[in-house]
């Protein structure tokens, strides 16, 4: 298989805190060289490739790092360090701004949580699926029309719904929306971000098979992030699971919710409530994470939440591993059964 | 079930008058729930859940009514109280834990002072000890450094964090009745499991019973003992939890059950609901408000619907149930 997309050792890191005062400003100037700010880490030396057709999963707690590291690949912002390769092309050297008219920028698209709150409440249906046509592929006239039309009817769109405005349209309908504006360029990665959190039960069935059949009409691929863990399981091939920054496990989505290997992989499949366990006793995190700022390179990110952390997870950092099954994992003691 | 629920709701019906008509968000909602007892109301949006809580509540927005209805907590009925022995009830013998803690807490109150003015209205705490009880509370819902965490103000603290806040404010007087409205949306799955087993253990401490609202059934099949399943305004099912996703009746609660993610093997599996809710400003809203999208519909449905037995341990709003 090739390889679409292939990250590198990405990094994205914040500089955090107040921006400095007069004082600061002046100590730093007389001090000789720049003053290191304290950064956060948001996403720490990240690898990982998208095979053509495939579908990958990204999940993980708010604050984790997955909705930067969604920014960055889908190149909305620049990273620190690492590569990112769609297919030939290195795009991590291009900045941002200048890649939004970039000829690759309808290569990478992006469906939006909420499509309620990320489509232009001054644009018609017709108008929001339009902007991106006539600005990455240049239409103009019937050609945008038709091309509209086709991307409407290919979302489930009823035609006569395109001339609404959002607020017109029930959940459903702007979810469809926000996919037909993402695919309508038709990009041959698609990043979706919980595209269906805002949907009731009923809808989300009806969006997440929209978006089954779109991959394989369009042989796309695509990066689904979600914390929806039982949506991941059905719709993914592989998954990563990220954890402050740095992925902790992927491998096969079945494999990874089935027998998850790394202790907050265990405690966050635990977590998910399930029709069929009523009141069963569960593994528990305590605790609240890490402070992303600034962490110590040699403790591992999990170390005071994890029920299995030792000695050894202050001193070592661990780094992924390889296990059977194509599956890797960041835990000194993955693999290892519990004493 | 125990023999003298803690709150019992009989035929609650609210209507909102609305520029474009009379929208008739709940009709004739029945149930009780016992003492000690978790009760989960589930449904899809625009069902009326949070209708249901807010009317119990007494803070229904200006343009709902209730119509009809009884709402019995002890010798109390909530429907028919003045706004004076409503304001005693609340915070003290019932009280309620709002989506978004956000936007529920004071922003610009310390949290610290506001689980304090909980105290020293509800619960006969004099000023001196009430900041000292404060944070004991805090501690009690999981807080780690509670003194600190007193002086914080709601922007200072993760989602998680306020909605334990919420928690402490809510069971600040020991209650006798928790109504938790979708207390974990937007908190992750971990924090979720967290959150849920807190109010739970509380709960059980104080003997206190919980009307949990969520439109998760998964969530919901884990931690109440029963479930009412409400559609359009209506109860349409209300069963034990396991006989509930055992013997599904009505037509929509199974349609419910297969669309949830969690219960299928593939994506295909995955059946999704026909039509969507009915209109409630419509004046010829059928008696059954799911018919127009049920394939089991015959020609009895269009009769009033079937009123149950009041033992009947698994009503079901149905003729032609499964």
């Amino acid at each position: 298989m090739t390889a679409l997309l292939d990250v590198g050792e990405l990094s994205k890191r914040f500089p955090a805190g107040k921006p400095a005062g007069m004082v600061t400003r002046l100590r730093r100037r007389f001090s000789g060289g720049p003053e290191r700010l304290p950064m956060v880490y948001a996403v720490d030396d990240v690898s990982f490739t998208i095979n053509k057709g495939e579908t990958v999963g990204l999940v993980g707690e708010s604050g984790c790092g997955k909705s930067t590291l969604v920014r960055v690949v889908t190149r909305l912002l620049d990273p620190t360090d690492g590569i990112i390769k769609l297919g030939a092309r290195e795009l991590s050297h291009t900045p941002a701004r200048r890649f939004a008219k970039d000829q690759d920028r309808k290569r990478v698209q992006m469906v939006f949580q909420d499509a309620g709150d990320s489509i232009n409440p001054r644009f018609t249906a017709f108008a929001a699926i339009a902007d991106p046509l006539r600005r990455l592929r240049k239409l103009t006239g019937a050609d945008l029309r038709h091309k509209i039309e086709e991307a409407a009817i290919r979302c489930g769109l009823p035609l006569e719904l395109l001339t609404r405005f959002p607020h017109q349209l029930s959940g459903g309908q702007r979810a469809r929306v926000g996919i037909a504006r993402a695919v309508a360029v038709e990009p041959d990665l698609l990043v979706l971000d919980e595209p269906t959190a805002a949907l009731d039960v009923s809808v989300q069935v009806v969006i997440l098979q929209l978006l089954q059949r779109l991959k394989s009409e369009l042989s796309m691929s695509y990066l689904f992030v979600s914390h929806d863990l039982s949506v991941v399981r059905l719709l993914c091939d592989r998954v990563l699971v990220m954890y402050l920054g740095k992925i902790v496990e992927t491998g096969p989505a079945k494999d990874v919710f089935d027998h998850p290997l790394h202790p907050y992989t265990q405690a966050l499949v635990a977590a998910v409530p399930s029709v069929n366990e009523h009141g069963v006793e569960r593994l528990r995190l305590t605790g609240e994470p890490r402070s992303p700022i600034d962490p110590d390179p040699d403790v591992c990110r999990f170390y005071g939440r994890c029920p299995r952390g030792g000695d050894r997870c202050k001193t070592e950092m661990p780094l992924l591993r390889s296990f059977a099954g194509e599956r890797e994992v960041a835990c000194h003691f993955a693999g290892v059964p519990p004493q | 079930m125990t023999a003298v629920p803690a709150l019992s709701v009989e035929h609650l019906t609210v209507e909102f008058r609305t520029r474009s008509g009379i929208v008739q968000a709940l009709d004739n909602v029945s149930f009780a729930v016992g003492k000690g007892e978790t009760l989960a109301l589930v449904g899809e949006s625009g069902s009326g859940k949070s209708v249901t809580a807010y009317a119990i509540m007494g803070i229904l927005d200006p343009a709902g009514r209730v119509t009809r209805g009884k709402a019995t907590l002890g010798a109390l009925d909530l429907l028919a109280a003045t706004p004076d022995e409503l304001a005693k009830v609340r915070g003290r013998e019932i009280a309620m834990i709002f989506q978004n803690p956000r936007t529920a807490l004071n922003p610009i109150r310390p949290v610290g002072r506001q689980i304090a003015d909980v105290l020293l209205r509800h619960a006969d705490v004099t000023r001196d000890d009430a900041p000292a009880r404060a944070v004991e509370l805090l501690r009690a819902v999981g807080i780690t450094d509670p003194s600190r965490r007193a002086k914080a103000y709601p922007f200072e603290m993760s989602g998680g964090m306020c909605q334990r806040v919420m928690i402490a404010i809510a069971l600040a007087a020991k209650p006798s009745l928790l109504i938790a409205d979708e207390p974990t949306t937007g908190l992750d799955v971990t924090t979720q499991a967290v959150i849920m087993d807190l109010i739970g253990e509380l709960a059980a401490e104080i003997g206190m019973a919980t009307i949990f609202i969520t439109h998760d059934l998964a969530l919901a099949a884990q931690r109440a003992g029963r479930i009412a399943v409400m559609h359009a305004g209506h109860v349409v099912e209300f069963a034990p939890t396991r006989e509930l996703f055992t013997h599904p009746r009505h037509p929509y609660t199974a349609e419910l059950i297969a669309a949830t993610p969690d219960t299928a093997a593939s994506l295909a599996q995955l059946a999704s609901i026909p039509g969507s809710l009915p209109d409630l400003r419509r004046a010829d809203l059928p008696p059954c408000r799911y018919s127009e999208r049920c394939p089991r519909k015959r020609p009895v449905c269009d009769q009033p619907l079937p009123v149950a037995a009041a033992d009947n341990p698994h009503p079901v709003a149905c003729w032609n149930p499964l």
